[in-house]
Parts: C-alpha cells; sequence; structure tokens
C-alpha cells in the first residue's frame, strides 16, 4: 500500500497562469494581468467585459470554470500604493473573483476595480449562481452596486442600516434606531488595533 | 408565525426561531396549500462582524474568532486560518515558517476528530428533524467523547482557540493518542449501530429518498461544497486534490454519491448527502489511524514539539512584517469549502480577512430548488445540508 492517497483519475490538463492568460487575452485583448508583491498573481478586468468575460471562463471546455469559489471586495482606500500603478488612483473598490474548474484543476483570481463614487460592477449571477449571495453581501458591506441582480438588498446588516460597514472611511454610527450606540466617555475608534 | 394571504397563496415565516432552522435562520416561504412556490433565506441575526474584527487585531488574535465562525467544529476553522496565514507567510522569502513535525499530526488529528464529532451532530440532527429521537443521542454521546479528549489536551468543549501561527499552542495530555485509539474503535461499534439503527431504516430512507435532489451542474454553479457537493456525484475533495498541511501523506477514499436509496431515490438528493456525510466519518477514522501510526514522539524540549508556548518566536518574527500582497486559501472543513482571503499590507495587522465558508454557499441555492417542495421537506433540505448559522452570518 503505498503512502499516496487515492486520486481522481478523470482530472484534465491543470494549465498555468500565464497559459489561462493566453488563453483569455485571446477573445479579450484588453484583460491584463496584476501581481502583487508577494508573487499573487490575478487577470483585470474592466467592468464593462466582466459579464463577457466570465461566460468564456465558464463555458470555454478548455477552461471551464465552472465555480466561484470566492468573491471577495476588498477596499484599497488605505492600502500602501505600489511602486508603478497600473490604473487610475480613484480605482480603489476591488472586487475579486476566485474561480476553480473541478475539471481541470486549475484556479484563477479574476479582479474589478472601480472608482468608490460611480461604483457599479454587471452582475454575474446568471454565470454562477452562488454570485447572487456574494453580490448581495458585498452590496451591503462595500455598497457596490451589481447592475442586473435580481434581488440587490442588504444581506448582513438591518435593511435601514446607513452606511458600508467594510469601507475603509465608515465611521461608526451614533444611533441606530431608537438606540443610543456611543456612550459617554466611550470612545468609539475605527482603525487597527495599536 | 405570521401569515399573509394573497388569494390561493400564503407568505409566512419560517424562523428565525426555530428547532429545525439549525440556528436563527428566517425563511420567507410562499405556500399554496402545502407546496412552496417561492423560498427567501433571510440571514443575518447572527452577523457579528468577525471580517470587520480581523482588520483590528493582529493575525495571531484572530484565532479565537475563527472558534465562532463555526463553532460545532472549531478545531477545523483553526486550522483554516493558520493555515492561510502560514501560506501567506510562506510567500516572503523570510517570513517563511518551519511547522514542527509532531504539531502537523496533531492538527490533523484533532481536525479529524472535529470533523467526525462535526459530522456526528449534523447527522444526529437531521435524524432528529426527520422525527427520530435515538439516533442523535447516541451521536451526541460520540461527540462528548471527543470533547473530553480535546479538553484535556486544550482546556475548552466548544472554542478551542489551539492551533496557533506556526504550530499548536502544547502538546497532546498524556496518554491522549490511546485515549484516541480507544474513541476510534468504540465509534466503529456506534457506526455499525447507528447505520443499522437509521441509515438503512426502510421508513428513513423513504422519508429522504428522492427529497430535494440538486444536479451536478447547479451543485456547482450555487458553490455546494464538502459532503454536499460530492453528494452531487461530484468527486472532489480538497483534502485530496488540492492538499494543504500534510494530508498527502494519508490514503482515505472520497465518498460520492450515487444514488444510493436505489430506485426510490435521486442522484443529488438528501439521502444521498446523509450517506455521504456518515461514509465520511469512516475515512476520518481511517485518517485518525494513520496519524496516530505515523506521529513522531515529542522532542521533550521545551520550544520544540509544538511551536512553543502560543507563538514561537520565529512566528512573532514573521507576523510582525508578512509579505505585501494577498492569497486566497482553501480548506476543506466539514461543512464545505472554507477559504480566507487574506490581504496583506505588510503590518502586523490583516488588512482585510473575507470568510468564505460551505454553509453560507449552500443557502444561496434554496431558492432555486424550494420552489416545488413540500414544507416538511424543507426541514429535511436544511438538515441534509447540515447549515451552522453563525458560519453563514460570520
Amino acid at each position: 500500500m503505498s503512502s499516496v492517497p487515492s486520486r481522481n483519475p478523470s482530472r484534465g490538463k491543470a494549465l498555468s497562469f500565464e497559459e489561462l492568460l493566453a488563453k483569455v487575452q485571446e477573445g479579450f485583448p484588453t484583460v491584463k494581468a496584476g501581481s502583487a508583491p508577494n508573487g499573487a498573481r490575478w487577470i483585470a478586468v474592466e467592468a464593462a467585459s466582466l459579464l463577457e468575460v466570465a461566460r468564456h471562463l465558464k463555458s470555454e471546455p478548455s477552461l471551464s470554470f465552472g465555480s466561484l469559489c470566492c468573491l471577495s471586495g476588498v477596499d484599497l482606500l488605505k492600502f500602501p500604493p505600489p511602486a508603478e500603478k497600473d490604473g487610475p488612483a480613484s480605482d480603489q473598490l476591488v472586487c475579486a473573483y476566485d474561480l476553480h474548474s473541478v475539471e481541470h484543476g486549475h484556479e484563477l483570481r479574476l479582479k474589478v476595480s472601480v472608482p468608490p463614487e460611480r461604483a457599479s460592477v454587471p452582475s454575474v449571477e446568471t454565470v454562477w449562481g452562488v454570485a447572487g449571495f456574494f453580490e448581495r453581501e458585498i452590496f451591503d458591506l462595500y455598497g457596490i452596486e451589481f447592475r442586473g441582480h435580481h434581488d440587490l438588498r442588504r444581506l448582513l446588516m438591518p435593511p435601514d442600516w446607513i452606511g458600508h460597514p467594510l469601507r475603509k472611511d465608515y465611521e461608526y454610527p451614533v444611533h441606530y434606531a431608537d438606540w443610543e450606540l456611543k456612550r459617554e466617555g466611550q470612545a468609539f475608534e475605527s482603525g487597527p488595533y495599536k | 408565525m405570521n401569515l399573509e394571504r394573497d388569494g390561493d397563496y400564503i407568505t409566512l415565516s419560517m424562523g428565525p426561531h426555530h428547532p429545525a432552522t439549525h440556528g436563527v435562520l428566517r425563511l420567507e416561504v410562499t405556500t399554496d396549500g402545502e407546496v412552496i412556490t417561492a423560498c427567501k433565506p433571510d440571514i443575518g441575526y447572527l452577523h457579528r462582524s468577525i471580517e470587520k474584527i480581523a482588520e483590528n487585531l493582529e493575525w495571531y488574535q484572530f484565532v479565537p474568532y475563527t472558534d465562532r465562525v463555526d463553532y460545532v467544529c472549531a478545531m477545523n476553522s483553526n486550522h483554516a486560518w493558520v493555515c492561510a496565514v502560514e501560506a501567506l507567510l510562506a510567500t516572503g522569502a523570510e517570513t517563511k515558517l518551519e511547522i514542527p513535525e509532531r504539531a502537523q499530526y496533531i492538527r490533523v488529528l484533532f481536525a479529524e476528530l472535529n470533523r467526525i464529532s462535526s459530522h456526528m451532530i449534523g447527522l444526529g440532527a437531521m435524524t432528529m428533524d426527520m422525527g427520530a429521537f435515538t439516533p442523535f443521542i447516541h451521536a451526541i454521546g460520540q461527540r462528548e467523547l471527543v470533547n473530553d479528549i480535546f479538553e484535556k489536551t486544550c482546556g475548552a468543549r466548544l472554542t478551542y482557540n489551539y492551533m496557533c501561527v506556526g504550530g499548536v499552542v502544547r502538546d497532546l495530555h498524556p496518554g491522549a493518542e490511546d485515549e484516541a485509539r480507544a474513541f476510534l474503535d468504540g465509534l466503529e461499534k456506534v457506526m455499525r449501530e447507528f447505520h443499522a439503527l437509521i441509515t438503512t431504516n426502510n421508513i428513513f430512507v423513504g422519508r429522504l429518498a428522492g427529497v430535494a435532489p440538486v444536479s451536478a451542474a447547479d451543485a456547482l454553479s450555487y458553490g455546494l461544497s464538502g459532503p454536499n457537493l460530492r453528494g452531487s456525484g461530484i468527486d472532489f475533495d480538497l483534502r485530496r486534490d488540492k492538499p494543504y498541511g500534510i494530508y498527502d501523506r494519508f490514503r482515505f477514499d472520497v465518498p460520492v454519491g450515487k444514488r444510493f436509496a436505489g430506485d426510490r431515490g435521486a442522484l443529488g438528493d438528501g439521502y444521498d448527502r446523509f450517506v455521504c456525510r456518515s461514509l465520511e466519518v469512516q475515512e476520518s477514522i481511517r485518517i485518525c489511524r494513520q496519524v496516530l501510526d505515523q506521529m513522531p514522539p515529542a522532542s521533550g524540549k521545551e520550544d520544540d514539539p509544538v511551536g512553543g508556548w502560543c507563538v514561537s518566536k520565529a512566528a512573532q518574527k514573521a507576523l510582525r512584517k508578512p509579505p505585501v500582497g494577498e492569497i486566497y486559501f482553501r480548506c476543506e472543513n466539514p461543512r464545505g469549502e472554507t477559504g480566507y482571503h487574506l490581504v496583506s499590507d505588510g503590518t502586523k495587522v490583516p488588512y482585510r480577512a473575507k470568510i468564505r465558508t460551505g454553509s453560507f454557499c449552500a443557502l444561496s441555492i434554496f431558492e432555486k430548488i424550494c420552489p416545488g417542495l413540500m414544507i416538511a421537506d424543507l426541514v429535511a433540505l436544511i438538515g441534509s445540508f447540515d447549515i451552522v448559522l453563525p458560519e453563514v452570518d460570520r
């Protein structure tokens, strides 16, 4: 008995990031590669072409990204600016789509950046059903609007909550409904623990 | 219960305080008689803003909060977080940590024991939702035994705060290996009894067969993971296909749904998910035994076996200046994939920590598959997905 766990024999071919990028750029030349100092890499897509790119990623047989593992929002307002800038500084709200193909076993991160004053991204819930919930969560916590979502409401916070708590410029509210949230002499400070 | 009448349709609120919703979940159900025509999950009752809290704590301080993300399998949540942070540190040249061998084995042992105890709750609660009380008592009795082992080692029975970046907080208590072996032997007997009592029980099979089948395409599109995904016939397990920690050293099978109820059922129905979960308990027993066979002994040095008290010196140094960048790390938890999307700005505090959980994604499919179900089957559906609400709301 070998010590290697039993493998799924029906796996297709996992592509590397370069191959995936080349495949996507064949159909969508505007797609760019992005990277972080720690070696994380992703493809940066413009909001206008997101839906077509998403459909292509799912339906193209050699890619077949059938599942959206995670869709997370990031507010780059207080993130230290990188040495060389790719896009305009105002595109600070980021949606990061982590995709995975069970068939081939490859993974890809896709990113869309939007400015906070016009934070609007097309919804991909027609491509990956789970995006419906993820997008409601991001709408709730970051205030990014997802065009074409069938039921865009707050998901976690109460429906009458004001503001988007995970934005970096969010200020803690003093009142909610009839309740006073800030007691006298108690400082509510936003920002990292020191 | 709130009732609203609209012609032949009635809209009623199931929950948030309903014994079958496994926590505070409200389902806004529109029914035509006994048949559901629409169902909208309403969540957020347990929202504790854990992701916001993460942005205000240091990397290692967040471990106790991961206990609260899913308290039924707190050890697995711990494991996912420390593996994610270690994977982030490993992307920097100077911050890569060496995890002591024994700590790696302890982690897998405890993760698998917690997976067993979590599945016992899942299976037991499922049978209780279906009206059988005895199997639940059998199942929860086994969970207590696991909690005893955990309590002796780390002092807690529910929220363990046991794993830390760079190792585990302390070594196993003396005699833990023997207790674990005795537990596994006893569990095998209880599982045989459990299967005879309920898994192969004709009434129980008939109750779940064909209830709320999820097609493979839907399961992938709606982000089902873990036993829920495998119940729909998709052969995918992160422990085998994207191994993390030392899972690549163990041999185990991945149970996949294949119409276990025979002609009465359908692929991906409630019974398939139930059986997949119960077969996974057997595989976890196999993994635990291999861990116990291979585990190196404690070296006896103060700092070595487990990485030192709380956070080892190397980990402390690395966590003060983690690499700038991001990572998405996925772990196989009992309720499916738990993923952490970590963004680091190079300081000792996470810039962003997004938690993706299995139950959250499982709830997103309700709107799609509920129409056409009977109200009583909705309870079976919630139970078969093994949804835990703190994990949904975070």
